[in-house]
């Protein structure tokens, strides 16, 4: 705020107090109809939950209904409670995923990141390129191949094809090389520590926040893939949130009874994500997203 | 690594880190020189990338290319083990993607939906970020947080949400519009079907681009500004002049990866397509290309499309680069 007195001073602008205290209204009131625009959504699924199938389209959208436990109790009864189990999945896809990605992209990027080796430049380019190419240029030759070797439609088909990811690679490439110290490493090694343990005790510690940012985007990225599975699955006890509520509205789409259905899936499948990234964000480097490293 | 020369042929592998003695617990008897070990440690740890970038991108590429090069012969009746068989067909399935209309239709919507969705997206994100980097704006955690949120929902699920707000029978919009008695446009229709999906999109990627900016404005050096207060500047002109240009790196990255993505858009139409009858299958090319491999059960004419389509990409993210890259350079100079 130092700038301020000095316009003050200079310019001969109103004193600088009456000027600290005064709102930015224009900013303000942008930031706060971007905030409305990205609340709407949100707040008509919760509003749409508490309804009835009467109710949804009778009454105005943004009033409460009455039918919120009896939405909640039919979805938890259909086909036997079907929709727990694609919440199942989808923790289990995004979890087991992120989990490995992280891991790997921990090995990856602290080698590509702290080693200097031959070809390091051609393999780190050949990853990064990797990010250009269209979804489906992989996924459908993937079940190509998956289902001649027995396992398309699997749990494997969904979480093998989403461990490698580019992206976790660079950032953490890009975080090993500012966070890890050349120097801690090579002391290291003068006192004997083999490489693999230099790695876990040392480089893996310290390159935590950017693992967990790695962990964190991958999770959402799996979470919310849709293609992966519209193409890998068939059997929807296999299926995640994501294809088992779009099956939903597909069969819905012919009896509006099933909105009440698909709404009140809609409000409980994004409730975890939003959760979980209140209660995270303050563990999130987004930063990185960037590639600017707070040393 | 070359400074460390450790005790002759016998090197430590595993040792106590405080252990500074180099006393050795085990001593592996392996390639004598220190040097060799330093060197194939990286690509031990990248081994796990390098096996999965082998086996999920690198082979499905081979194998798409391989399909696309053939086709199924049918043989008599086409009857009986034998009779289909794979031949090859040289580029004949290339010059089919050329003539195909409905490829080339579904790449001129897409290009349609991203010439309203990019600008749309990206203007509001670096206006929200100039907003937030504001001094003295209200609220600005708050409603930072707010307009990040719709990274946390699933494309498909946010398309569904907002296909039922363009339904008539439950949106809030249709509500109003019918109380001040407005005319009530048809969101699933024609033109209005781009600006219903641009506005799914705008809706879910707006926040994640507002974040890259504004974090690359927050880099900037506060004293920068100093100067130009002094001598007079406004905030709209400081923004104008000197945290645009700033920001142009990311605003190049967030428009590379925007235009990647509409390229790819394929969870926005595909969630719609149950609520309205006017949307075709082949869309968008993702959904031309999943028509075709498996509606059509053409494995080899959507590999070639596939293919095409991939081509494409590597093909406007390059032009890109040298045109970003030019511009920055002359920008410099």
């Amino acid at each position: 705020m130092t700038p301020l007195t000095l316009t003050a001073d200079t310019t001969g602008k109103p004193p600088v107090k009456s000027r600290a205290r005064r709102t930015a209204w224009v900013p303000t009131l942008v930031l706060l109809l971007g905030a409305l625009y990205c609340l709407v959504p949100i707040a008509w699924v919760v509003m749409a939950a508490t309804k009835d199938r009467s109710e949804l389209f009778s009454t105005f959208t943004f009033a409460p209904g009455t039918g919120f436990f009896d939405n909640l109790s039919e979805l938890n009864a259909y086909r036997d409670g079907i929709y727990w189990t694609w919440m199942g999945n989808s923790a289990l896809y995004a979890g087991f995923g992120a989990l490995l990605s992280a891991a790997v992209s921990a090995g990856g990027g602290y080698a590509l990141g702290r080693f200097a080796f031959r070809g390091r430049e051609f393999i780190f380019k050949l990853i990064l390129a990797g990010v250009l190419v269209p979804s489906i240029v992989l996924t459908v030759p993937q079940y190509l191949l998956l289902s001649k070797m027995g396992m398309a439609d699997s749990y494997w088909s969904m979480l093998l094809p989403s461990i490698l990811s580019p992206y976790g690679v660079y950032l953490v490439r890009i975080y090993a090389a500012a966070a890890v110290p050349a120097e801690l490493l090579e002391a290291a090694r003068m006192d004997g520590a083999s490489e693999w343990r230099i790695f876990s005790r040392i480089a893996v510690p310290m390159m935590m926040p950017g693992l967990i940012t790695v962990f964190l985007f991958q999770f959402v990225a799996i979470w919310n893939n849709f293609l992966l599975p519209y193409v890998m699955l068939a059997d929807d006890t296999k299926f995640p949130l994501t294809l088992g509520l779009y099956t939903l509205l597909a069969q819905g789409a012919s009896q509006p009874a099933l909105y009440t259905l698909v709404i009140t899936g809609c409000l409980l499948a994004i409730i975890p994500l939003i959760a979980l990234f209140l209660v995270i964000q303050r563990f999130w480097s987004l930063d990185l997203l960037s590639g600017s490293v707070k040393a | 690594m070359t400074s460390a020369p450790l005790k002759g042929s016998d090197r430590v592998t595993v040792g106590p880190l405080a252990d500074g003695t180099g006393t050795a617990k085990s001593v592996r008897p392996s390639r004598p020189r220190r040097r060799g070990r330093g060197r194939s440690a990286p690509y031990w740890f990248l081994t796990p990338t390098l096996v999965l970038f082998a086996a999920f991108t690198v082979v499905p590429i081979g194998y798409a290319i391989w399909l696309s090069l053939h086709k199924v012969q049918v043989k008599g009746i086409g009857l009986g083990k034998g009779a289909r068989e794979q031949v090859w067909n040289g580029f004949g399935n290339y010059t089919d993607v050329l003539h195909d209309s409905e490829f080339g239709h579904s790449v001129l919507r897409a290009f349609g939906y991203g010439l309203i969705v990019i600008p749309t997206m990206l203007g509001l994100a670096l206006l929200f970020a100039l907003m937030l980097d504001t001094p003295k704006a209200r609220s600005a955690p708050f409603t930072r947080l707010m307009i990040f949120l719709p990274y946390a929902v699933p494309g498909i699920i946010a398309a569904l949400m907002w296909g039922f707000l363009y339904l008539p029978a439950v949106s809030p919009f249709y509500y109003l519009l019918d109380k001040f008695g407005l005319p009530q446009p048809d969101l699933f229709d024609g033109g209005n079907l781009y600006l219903s999906f641009a506005n799914i999109a705008v809706w879910g990627g707006t926040g994640f681009n507002m974040i890259v900016i504004y974090t690359a404005l927050r880099a900037i050096p506060p004293d920068i500004y100093e100067a130009a207060r002094i001598d007079g500047a406004s905030n709209f002109k400081i923004a104008l002049r000197i945290k645009i240009p700033i920001v142009m790196p990311s605003l190049v990255l967030t428009f590379f990866f925007s235009v990647i993505a509409t390229l790819q858009v394929f969870t926005e139409p595909m969630a719609l397509k149950p609520l309205t009858n006017s949307l075709p299958s082949t869309w968008s090319p993702l959904m031309a290309i999943y028509d075709s491999a498996f509606l059509k059960s053409d494995i080899y004419g959507a590999s070639a499309t596939a293919v095409v389509l991939a081509l494409a990409t590597y093909l406007v993210s390059f032009t890109l680069l040298r045109v970003s890259d030019r511009y920055t350079r002359e920008d410099r100079a």
